[in-house]
């Protein structure tokens, strides 16, 4: 069977050579180089949880009155788009279980993102010849975020409106170009009825569209320039040591997927996530206390939270408002340092060399201190994003916990680094005979 | 492939001798397995032991080679078992180096990184063991059978009901046995052994590249009136600019003057969300309401809070004197920092909080911000009593309500 079609194939393609390199293409064996491979499924779920979803939602926000099966909300007024929810959740067999899915998979898509993208930071995985894959790769994790936020804001329930108002005004934010970007992407002030239909074809098509022609182009560049390796016997630059994709890997990679479906589907039948239901319909007036965004999102609300409110004026004219420091500038920043990286970790003036052995962490103290006290710095900015949360639980006042975070967002970055650094270096110091550079190796 | 050759007899215990060697001792153990099958008890309970620790470290901790594990091997590692794909099939050589590691490099490695590579089932059970294929099956029949069993049970309940609890649950049972018994194939019923492959030479020879740019350049210099092609391109793509400049624009209206106006005016009279009008007895001291123009309930940006205040403690600014009749005072409710409805109302301190954020805003000094990131105070809305005694707006906020932006 397999053969008449490989025959078949290959007397129109000739994909004979093709198949078999596949077949034997190597992957090394190591955990971690399963987290890209998890965000690739999470992509893989959302996109069929989320074609389902598309078959019931309406994205309209024309007011209805609701007489449903959730009985709670019988007779109160609401968008379409709310309405079309409800059905889904209430009245869709497996309706339910389908959305929380997609959800659950949205968060696990991005922290495994996060997850690969630190990865491939703290291991140098981004150096000559990979700087492409590393920009594509930050790319996928902008659009991810944004899709995330995209995603829950046409909803149209309360916890979703209050998020669409926050955006309204980071984006107003901007200087100058900042309320023309915002008009032209919302259509308007929000709440205004041009927005839901306009994020859900951006949620669901444009978006999606531009992740997955980016992931092709991502595995298409590893599988062209394979994996790189951990230091270990015969991995050096010129070879690969791994495990064949044929059948072993392959059997393991499937399985793969199907545990992470099925991690999700136990998540999303059992654990309860975004009950609109309980938050209620958007309503102009109506906002809800303890209001949290999805936790990837988490760090920009801590950084709005904690910074402190400072206009820029010129004269009497507002120039830029205290938002754009803590909700634009700083994810610019991030971003731009973290686009900007292998161009900066390099060897003074160019790196002629292909790095295709892995650098631990331990070798190199400076980086990976810098790593943490970054990753520090926005826990400590997704602790402050649930500032209110924590005075709730722990008895003490906003402005005493705000107070505390202002000193911690610098503090514990500076001591997490010193502390990594000092790790490092005793670590570095234990495993005192070097290690061939990876080009000796190869020649001994 | 020389240098290989030559270093070729330095090293002690060649490949293929040692191969050989522990293929034979494998065979030998085999037979021992099978005749003494089913009297040791003990050595198979080791054996499923062996295997559940197995399984649980391949998936949770594939230790990389010379990450600073400084454990013995516990086995010595077994050259790579003969492979049959590094023999040439069919035609010519084989295009990617598999199969058996060449001599040369099996030299003992630099002496802080032990020799633990591969995987551990690999290491630590003969891949062709009977235990191994004996347990293997057992192991994957039950993952199939509890997968089945669990999609029929998802089948069973979602033509029964539908309970979404039910749902999940026989789902993800499904699909995760589904996984684990691939993943436990791939561990003790396929073939393994570690591979090596060279990789590709980075970048092209200088001949190569130099070939290309020369095609490229043969190419230009074949075109004639290039400056024409040049300055027709230009002003196509600049035309093509502009068009989906153009376009965009019928994407939304002009931010200016819609952010700075709301409904209110000069004799909006004060509703509640319910459609009432506000009069002189409608609150308390101490208390609170939404209120909306008469002309537009329900309208996000025009919301207001009405507080009533005793008049005595309000120290507003004098030109605002008389914006506040029998200590109704009002202000917008969005919240200048970024948008949220100033929903809470501190009595005691007569503080509004925004909940998004947890700015402050001072209710008797025109809501002035006290804390938090809000850095403009909240619009007042001036009021008057008609008359009737029913509140009214005595003109527009006082700035711009909601979030700030450049220009304001």
């Amino acid at each position: 069977m397999i053969e008449e079609i490989g025959r078949w194939l290959d007397a129109r393609l000739h994909t004979a050579k093709f198949f078999r390199r596949a077949l034997n293409h190597v992957f090394p064996d190591h955990w971690s180089f399963m987290l890209g491979e998890i965000a690739l499924y999470s992509f893989v779920i959302l996109v069929i949880t989320g074609t389902y979803l598309a078959l019931f939602f309406k994205a309209s926000s024309d007011q209805v009155i609701y007489h449903g099966t959730y009985h709670a909300l019988s007779g109160v007024r609401m968008s379409e788009a709310y309405r079309s929810v409800l059905d889904l959740s209430f009245d869709v067999p497996a309706g339910l279980l389908v959305r929380q899915m997609h959800h659950w998979t949205s968060l696990i898509f991005v922290g495994a993102i996060v997850a690969h993208a630190a990865r491939i930071f703290f291991t140098s995985a981004y150096r000559r010849p990979r700087e492409m894959n590393w920009l594509i790769g930050l790319t996928l994790l902008v659009l991810a975020l944004v899709n995330g936020f995209l995603g829950y804001s046409i909803l149209d329930d309360v916890l979703s409106g209050t998020g669409l108002r926050i955006g309204y005004a980071i984006m107003l934010s901007i200087p100058v170009i900042g309320p023309w970007v915002t008009f032209l992407f919302l259509g308007g002030n929000v709440p205004v009825a041009t927005t839901i239909p306009r994020f859900y074809s951006l949620h669901i098509f444009l978006i999606p569209a531009l992740i997955a022609a980016l992931l092709a182009l991502h595995l298409g560049i590893v599988w062209r320039q394979l994996h790189t390796n951990y230091p270990g016997p015969r991995r050096t630059n010129a070879s690969i040591v791994g495990s064949r994709l044929w059948p072993s890997y392959a059997a393991k990679s499937i399985g793969l997927l199907l545990f992470l479906f099925a991690v999700v589907a136990m998540l999303g039948g059992l654990v309860q996530i975004d009950p609109v239901w309980i938050y209620g319909p958007y309503n102009p007036d109506a906002v809800i206390t303890g209001a949290q965004p999805d936790w990837y999102l988490g760090w920009v609300e801590g950084a709005m939270r904690l910074f402190p409110g400072v206009n820029l004026r010129v004269g009497e004219i507002l120039v830029i408002p205290a938002v754009f420091f803590p909700a634009v500038l700083l994810p610019l920043l991030l971003f731009g340092t973290l686009y900007a990286f292998p161009f900066l970790d390099k060897p003074f003036p160019s790196d002629e060399k292909a790095h295709n052995v892995l650098r631990l962490p331990y070798e190199q103290p400076l980086h990976t201190a810098f790593g943490c006290a970054v990753l520090m710095f926005l826990l400590v900015l997704f602790f402050a994003g649930g500032d209110d949360v924590i005075a709730v639980a722990t008895g003490t006042s906003v402005v005493q916990i705000r107070t505390i975070l202002r000193v911690l967002v610098f503090g514990a970055p500076a001591a997490t680094a010193a502390l990594v650094y000092l790790l490092c270096i005793g670590a570095r110091r234990r495993h005192a005979v070097p290690r061939p550079s990876p080009d000796e190796s190869e020649a001994a | 492939m020389s240098e290989n050759e030559k270093r070729g007899p330095r090293i002690p215990d060649g490949n293929p001798a040692r191969s050989s060697r522990v293929s034979g001792e494998q065979a030998k153990r085999e037979t021992d397995q099978k005749a003494s099958h089913g009297k040791h008890t003990a050595a198979v309970a080791i054996d499923v032991l062996l295997l559940g620790w197995m399984f649980a470290k391949s998936i949770f901790s594939k230790a990389p080679a010379g990450n600073g594990i400084s454990a013995p091997p516990l086995n010595v590692p077994r050259p790579a078992a003969p492979d049959r794909r590094a023999v040439p099939v069919r035609d010519g050589t084989p295009d990617i180096v598999v199969g058996p590691i060449p001599a040369a490099v099996l030299i003992a490695p630099p002496p802080r990184i032990p020799e633990k590579t591969g995987r551990s089932a690999d290491r630590n059970l003969e891949p062709e063991s009977g235990s191994r294929r004996r347990w293997g099956t057992g192991f994957v029949l039950c993952a199939f059978a509890l997968g089945i069993a669990a999609g029929v049970g998802f089948l069973f309940s979602y033509w029964s009901g539908a309970n979404t609890l039910l749902l999940g649950g026989t789902l993800s049972v499904f699909l995760g046995a589904f996984g684990v018994a691939l993943v436990l194939y791939s561990h003790l019923l396929m073939p393994h052994t570690e591979a090596t492959a060279p990789r590709e030479q980075l970048p092209s020879s200088t001949g190569q590249r130099d070939a290309a740019l020369d095609d490229y350049c043969a190419g230009v210099r074949g075109v004639q009136r290039r400056s024409l092609l040049k300055w027709g391109g230009a002003a196509g793509t600049g035309l093509l600019a502009s068009i989906v400049i153009s376009l965009m624009r019928s994407l939304g209206m002009s931010p200016y003057p819609a952010l700075f106006t709301t409904v209110w005016k000069r004799g909006e009279r004060l509703m509640t969300s319910g459609g009432q009008p506000i009069s002189v007895d409608s609150l308390e001291h101490g208390s609170t309401i939404t209120v909306f123009p008469e002309s537009s309930v329900g309208s996000e940006r025009a919301q207001t809070v009405l507080i009533r205040v005793k008049e005595q403690l309000l120290q507003l600014s004098s030109d605002r004197a008389g914006w506040a009749p029998m200590g109704y005072v009002a202000y917008s409710r969005v919240c200048t920092h970024a948008g949220c409805p100033v929903a809470l109302f501190e009595a005691d301190t007569n503080q509004l909080l925004c909940p998004c954020h947890q700015s402050t805003f001072d209710v008797l000094s025109g809501a002035r911000p006290t804390g938090g990131p809000a850095a403009r105070p909240l619009p007042q809305l001036p009021l008057y009593m008609d008359s009737d005694g029913i509140l009214r707006a005595a003109g527009g906020f006082t700035a711009p309500p909601g979030p700030g932006f450049s220009g304001m």
